[in-house]
């Protein structure tokens, strides 16, 4: 019967109980969108990091994969000596670099990568062939849009342009075998993958056999953390990255957005609190006379509490439930938004659907729903029968 | 016979604007199983205050209540609450019914309070509706109802649980002349069918329907009247 009196002391209300109700929408879903982003990008970038099956990236020692345009030499060489280490069951070599294709009186510049096609763990195929002719090459739907070119075309594409002079260097007649989707890269970028020699060939690192990174797979159940100590002592010119070790640095460059995160969830959650708290102390002000009644029949003061903690309760549970969907479809929103950010890779997803974080939003939105009770409910349970009654008499 | 209700030497004060006022002051009186009493007096001569004691709303300064030889300072605040519950019936002036429960469902409250299972109480709320004449009105909600309508659902409400005594403030107080007579009459009715009654009213029609009225001035009793002997 506390259920349905509360239930009725709402509806009483039907136009105040909806507006609060509406108002903890709006905070749940702000929270559920802040506990998405706080976990999102990170639990985004593991996955990315993840997909492909490789545990360790190699760099130029002191930098980070392609943040600089540093290179490493005798890739060949490095490949081999990775094959040495049982543990390790691939090796991909990446080069990247620019390639330019020849438009009109300039050209299209793309972002290229020079990868072995049979290990990449770059970009996926979505048509057509991969690029395991010397001359082939795989590019995005960006790529094809920007050259006006289709699967099957041959284009010369060359590997430097001087856009002061109009000249090409490195010049190739490569056909697009296939369309592929680049995983690292950002939407909006043009982007094409060919043959690792083909590449150092059009950009000059064929003599010193250079390459940005190395991709290195680990065998299920391999000791990632002894392998990168291997690496470490026996090439000691690259930076070996696990993925714990490249997700401690992702942390490091997302504190910021984990505190923004933190700041606008904990204000929604507060938004929420005293929304319910005002809501309901001003239902329990309206209601003194009753609650004393109620009281003098001989409704215990528990029961007394629990049915107004019911009420609180209930509008967090409502607006929870409706904010939450509110939260789903307004994160989905801004991450197509947010997707366009300059430099990060399209499939990074800021606000990652997760049911933990739902959990974790709802828990926290019915914790602050019956927390917002306990003022008015400790009130009403401490209203001096006999003065009440008396006070509501006179009044 | 034995009292149903015995108060020694009622006392109660209290601080108004810094000053203290003495609702009630000695007050001693005894009321016997079947009795139907009426309080009068001025306003703010202590009637209210003394029926608050009477029933354990409020705790006396000073003296002791007992009903059925339970004395109400024995109790803490949870067993009291239970025992207003089990054994004292009230009625108020201003009726203060759950508005958004139907006329059923505030006769039942003090029941389902008290545990009695659901269709028990659906039962017994329906007998009590048509003991006060609203049998048709079991799904009206108290906005939907005249305020002699209300006053005898409240009256229902506090017969839920088989009380030994019914206390009332003023029970006709909101009412029109028409609608407090059928009040009147009602309560004449539940004392002829064995309720104990004491009624704090400043109404003299009221007053005279009780078998006993008394008389209260600046907290006291003054006068103690015996208007119809008990059967």
């Amino acid at each position: 019967m506390r259920l349905a009196l509360a239930l009725a002391s709402l509806r009483q209300h039907r136009a105040r109980t909806v507006l609060a109700v509406l108002g903890v929408a709006v905070a749940a879903a702000m929270l559920l969108d802040m506990v998405m982003l706080s976990s999102g990008l990170r639990e985004s970038f593991r996955e990315l990091l993840t997909s492909r099956g490789f545990q360790l990236r190699l760099s130029p020692r002191g930098t980070l994969p392609f943040d600089t345009e540093a290179t490493i030499a005798d890739a060949t060489g490095i490949v081999d000596t990775l094959r040495m280490n049982a543990d390790v069951t691939a090796v991909s070599p990446v080069l990247g670099g620019q390639i330019h294709v020849p438009r009109g009186d300039g050209a299209v510049t793309a972002f290229a990568l020079g990868v072995h096609p049979a290990v990449q763990g770059d970009y996926e195929l979505l048509s057509g062939r991969d690029a395991l002719a010397a001359d082939a090459m795989v590019v995005n739907d960006d790529f094809l849009r920007a050259t006006g070119a289709h699967v099957g075309d041959t284009l010369v594409v060359a590997g430097g342009y001087n856009p002061q002079l109009r000249t090409f260097t490195g010049e190739r007649r490569l056909v697009i075998s296939g369309r592929a989707r680049f995983l690292y890269l950002s939407s909006g970028q043009n982007a094409a993958a060919l043959p690792l020699a083909t590449l150092q060939g059009m950009t000059g690192h064929a003599n010193d056999d250079g390459v940005s990174l190395f991709m290195v797979r680990v065998r299920d159940g391999g000791n990632v953390e002894g392998v990168r100590r291997w690496i470490a002592a026996h090439v000691p010119r690259v930076e070996a990255i696990s993925i714990a070790e490249a997700m401690a640095r992702v942390d490091e460059r997302l504190s910021y957005f984990r505190q923004l995160s933190f700041i606008l969830g904990a204000v929604s959650l507060v938004v929420g609190f005293l929304l319910v708290t005002t809501l309901v102390t001003v239902s329990v002000n309206e209601r003194v006379g009753e609650i004393a009644v109620m009281r003098a029949i001989g409704v215990s003061r528990a029961h007394v509490v629990q049915q107004i903690l019911l009420e609180g309760t209930v509008i967090s549970l409502g607006g929870a439930m409706l904010g939450l969907g509110l939260g789903v479809v307004t994160a989905r929103y801004l991450n197509t938004i947010l997707s366009r950010f300059p430099g990060l890779p399209a499939a990074i997803d800021f606000f990652l659907f997760q049911p933990r974080a739902v959990w974790a939003s709802l828990a926290m939105l019915v914790a602050a729903g019956i927390l917002a009770g306990i003022y008015p409910s400790a009130r009403a349970a401490a209203l001096p029968l006999a003065r009440t009654l008396r006070e509501e008499a006179v009044a | 016979m034995t009292a149903l209700l015995s108060a020694r030497n009622l006392r109660r004060d209290y601080l108004l604007e810094g000053e203290a006022v003495h609702a009630v002051r000695d007050v001693s009186l005894e009321i016997a199983p079947g009795d139907y009493v009426a309080i009068v007096g001025p306003s703010g001569c202590g009637k209210s205050s003394l029926l608050n004691l009477l029933g354990g709303i409020d705790r006396p300064d000073a003296g002791e209540v007992a009903i059925r030889g339970q004395r109400l300072a024995g109790l803490g605040d949870r067993e009291l609450t239970r025992f207003r519950l089990h054994n004292i019936g009230f009625v108020f002036q201003r009726f203060y019914l759950m508005p958004v429960l139907t006329a059923r469902e505030n006769v039942e409250l003090p029941m389902a309070e008290a545990g009695v299972p659901p269709a028990v109480r659906r039962a017994r709320a329906a007998e009590l509706l048509a003991y006060v004449g609203l049998a048709g009105r079991a799904r009206h909600r108290p906005p939907q109802l005249s305020g002699g309508e209300q006053q005898r659902v409240a009256i229902a409400r506090a017969l839920a649980n088989r009380p030994a005594l019914v206390l009332a403030d003023e029970p006709t107080g909101e009412l029109d002349a028409r609608t407090g007579a059928e009040i009147i009459a009602l309560f004449e009715r539940l004392n002829a069918d064995g309720t104990t009654l004491v009624v704090v009213t400043h109404d003299e029609e009221l007053a005279r329907a009780a078998r006993r009225v008394i008389h209260m001035r600046d907290g006291a009793i003054v006068h103690h009247e015996v208007l119809r002997a008990r059967a």
